[in-house]
């Protein structure tokens, strides 16, 4: 399969494109998705081409029109609708929740709202508390949403297409440190959305982790190699529904979990991945199973409290050892 | 007064007809209530019946509706048959959900019924992105959002109201001002209480018609979507009424007067058409007894329909959560 070298930015736009190349119904729709060129650059030069019948600039009303998008799903348009971070994101919750989760189910089944809705998040651009939150164990705890996370560079370039054919609304979280990094896109996705995936084999422990933590995973795993330390990293993609089946396995090999959230950990997903490791593999543990998340403080605004707030390699690192040491 | 209406004996007769169809409903449910066969909250458009069944009646079968919780009326003046709305409040699968909404939660693919909601603002975005999708796909059909005047309070109306007028979407926002958003009145709840003039402040078209007669309110809406056809522009109809009942079933109405319902009873919608009619001698008691045991007739049949519906098997509680395949149909 031919692969080429992008930056996350440049894959998440061509998804875009091919999904405006390929369904007419689909359009883009968010604040300066247009004419500003994207918040984070990454619709620069569709408004160019595509005009502003599908390349929608949108008033500062998160709730207004994110509002409009379910409504334009509803009415058999496939909308993409971009909130500029998953922050403001908590404006148009009521419309997410109790509009675009619910009235599939309060219709009895006969009305589906196939609407994607991106947006970004994550920390580490110092842009303090309001800016960079990760709510992605909020929506993850929605019955009636899919909620991905692309933490490759292929994920980040064919997940969108795969929320559009999806008949349900599906928000798409793109971690904003990840933008800029370059990396290999294959052609074709590398599995249906709602797979896990193994990022990188191992024996001694499973890091169970999605987006902009993956990379962190993986170089800790490199980290851990150079000790004789063996860490398979799996990459969860999507956090509703959970592929349970493919971190149970991984786990049922190497027999210790860690699992890396950029959530808070208190009533969030790392907590349920750990319950359910615990109901359903609870026998095939060696250790307790490990969390690293945020710490329980608003982002603040310096880098070093920033990172210090974040999980980090050393601290994956310094887990594993732990647990393989029994301490 | 719009000169396309036809505002004849027959018409005026129907329309009664649908008024006093909401109006015996209602008043049984409130029995039902009592008897525990329908639960949950049940908000009674008693009063109010002359809106739905004006505006109604001028729309098309390719328009669309997107109704509030209070939506028995805007629901059997659309069409619902009153037996899937009675076993839908049953919580039957023969309901017009599947009895997975109850009675705030009615809806219709058939109809072109979007739904009762329950967030007071919330099905206004919903109808501004119908009709949005509506232009785009250059179908000929507005979208008619009802909500009552407490929505106007809510960030999703102002928000609604700048993307309509913006983006020219074909959308008729009627707004049901009844006076009380639960149990505080306007006064206390909005610094302007002219909300047509609300509107306006958006650019919007906008107009205000006594809700209490059903004329008016029809030839309003008729008047309201020749223009949205014509100038490709919203429109705010702000029908002025009164709920003769509590907002809720749980409502000890502390915050009015006896006498102001009292009031407002004599020139109800219903009571006014009625009198109307028997002043021109176009209609007799005769006709109206046969009017109501036609009514009486169908909440029968419509019991016994609920009644007979089914529960739905526990095993499919999980059911309609997520579609069942890819590339389902949109609705």
């Amino acid at each position: 399969m031919n692969a080429q070298t992008l930056t996350y930015r440049e894959a998440l736009r061509a998804g875009i494109e091919q999904a405006l190349e390929d369904d007419e119904r689909v359009f883009l729709m968010g604040e300066d998705v247009g004419r500003y060129g994207g918040c984070y650059a990454v619709s620069k030069g569709l408004f160019d081409y595509y005009g502003e019948q599908r390349i929608i600039d949108t008033p500062l009303c998160e709730s207004g029109f994110v509002g409009v998008g379910i409504g334009t799903a509803l009415g058999g348009l496939r909308p993409i609708v971009e909130v500029m971070t998953v922050n403001f994101s908590l404006l148009a919750m009521d419309q997410i929740v109790n509009s675009a989760a619910t009235l599939r189910h309060m219709s009895g089944g006969q009305f589906n709202i196939p609407v994607v809705i991106r947006m970004a998040c994550g920390a580490g651009r110092q842009l303090a508390a309001q800016h960079s939150h990760s709510w992605e164990n909020f929506y993850a705890h929605i019955p009636g949403l899919k909620v991905l996370s692309p933490g490759t560079h292929t994920d980040a370039r064919h997940m969108l297409g795969q929320a559009l054919k999806d008949p349900d609304p599906v928000i798409i979280f793109e971690h904003v440190m990840l933008l800029n990094e370059s990396g290999e896109v294959s052609e074709a996705p590398e599995a249906d959305m709602e797979s896990a995936l193994v990022r990188r084999q191992g024996e001694d422990v499973t890091l169970i982790t999605y987006g902009g933590c993956l990379h962190k995973a993986l170089a800790a795993a490199d980290e851990l190699a150079k000790i004789n330390i063996s860490a398979e990293v799996v990459d969860l993609r999507c956090l509703r529904p959970l592929d349970t089946d493919t971190f149970l396995g991984s786990v049922e090999k190497t027999h210790r979990a860690i699992i890396i959230d950029e959530g808070w950990k208190t009533c969030g997903l790392a907590g349920e991945i750990s319950a359910i490791i615990m109901e359903q593999g609870f026998w095939m543990l060696d250790a307790p199973v490990k969390r690293i998340c945020t710490a329980e403080v608003p982002i603040p605004y310096p880098s070093h409290l920033e990172q210090a707030a974040l999980p980090q390699v050393e601290q994956i690192v310094e887990m594993a050892q732990a647990i393989m040491d029994g301490r | 007064m719009n000169q396309k209406l036809r505002i004849d004996r027959v018409h005026l007769i129907n329309q009664l007809r649908q008024m006093l169809r909401i109006r015996r409903f209602e008043e049984k449910c409130t029995q039902l209530y009592a008897e525990e066969k329908i639960r949950g909250f049940l908000h009674l458009y008693i009063g109010e019946e002359a809106i739905a069944v004006g505006v109604m009646s001028v729309l098309k079968p390719e328009d669309q509706i997107v109704a509030t919780y209070r939506e028995h009326g805007h629901a059997l003046a659309r069409g619902l048959s009153m037996g899937s709305i009675l076993a839908e409040m049953f919580g039957r699968i023969n309901g017009c959900s599947r009895g997975r909404g109850g009675s705030m939660h009615l809806f219709d693919k058939q109809m072109n019924f979007y739904g009762g909601n329950a967030i007071v603002a919330g099905g206004l975005p919903l109808a501004a992105g119908l009709a949005m999708a509506n232009k785009k796909q250059h179908r000929d059909a507005v979208t008619v959002c009802f909500f009552g005047e407490g929505a106007v309070a809510e960030g999703e109306f102002h928000e609604a109201m700048n993307l309509a007028v913006l983006w020219k979407l074909p959308v008729l926002f009627v707004c049901e001002n009844n006076g009380y958003a639960m149990g505080t009145a306007l006064s206390l709840s909005e610094s302007e209480t002219n909300l047509a003039r609300k509107a306006s402040g958006y650019g919007m078209a906008s107009s205000q018609v006594d809700g209490m007669n059903v004329v008016d309110v029809e030839s309003a809406t008729s008047s309201a979507l020749e223009l949205i056809k014509t100038t490709s522009q919203p429109y705010f109809l702000e029908c002025k009424t009164y709920r003769f009942r509590g907002h809720s079933s749980f409502d000890g109405q502390l915050y009015r007067e006896k006498e102001e319902i009292r009031q407002w009873e004599e020139k109800g919608p219903v009571i006014r058409l009625q009198n109307w009619l028997k002043e021109n001698n176009h209609f007799n008691e005769e006709e109206l007894d046969e009017l109501e045991s036609e009514i009486k007739a169908e909440i029968e049949a419509a019991i016994e329909f609920a009644e007979g519906g089914a529960w739905e098997d526990t095993r499919d509680l999980c059911k309609d959560v997520y579609s069942p395949t890819q590339e389902g149909e949109p609705g």
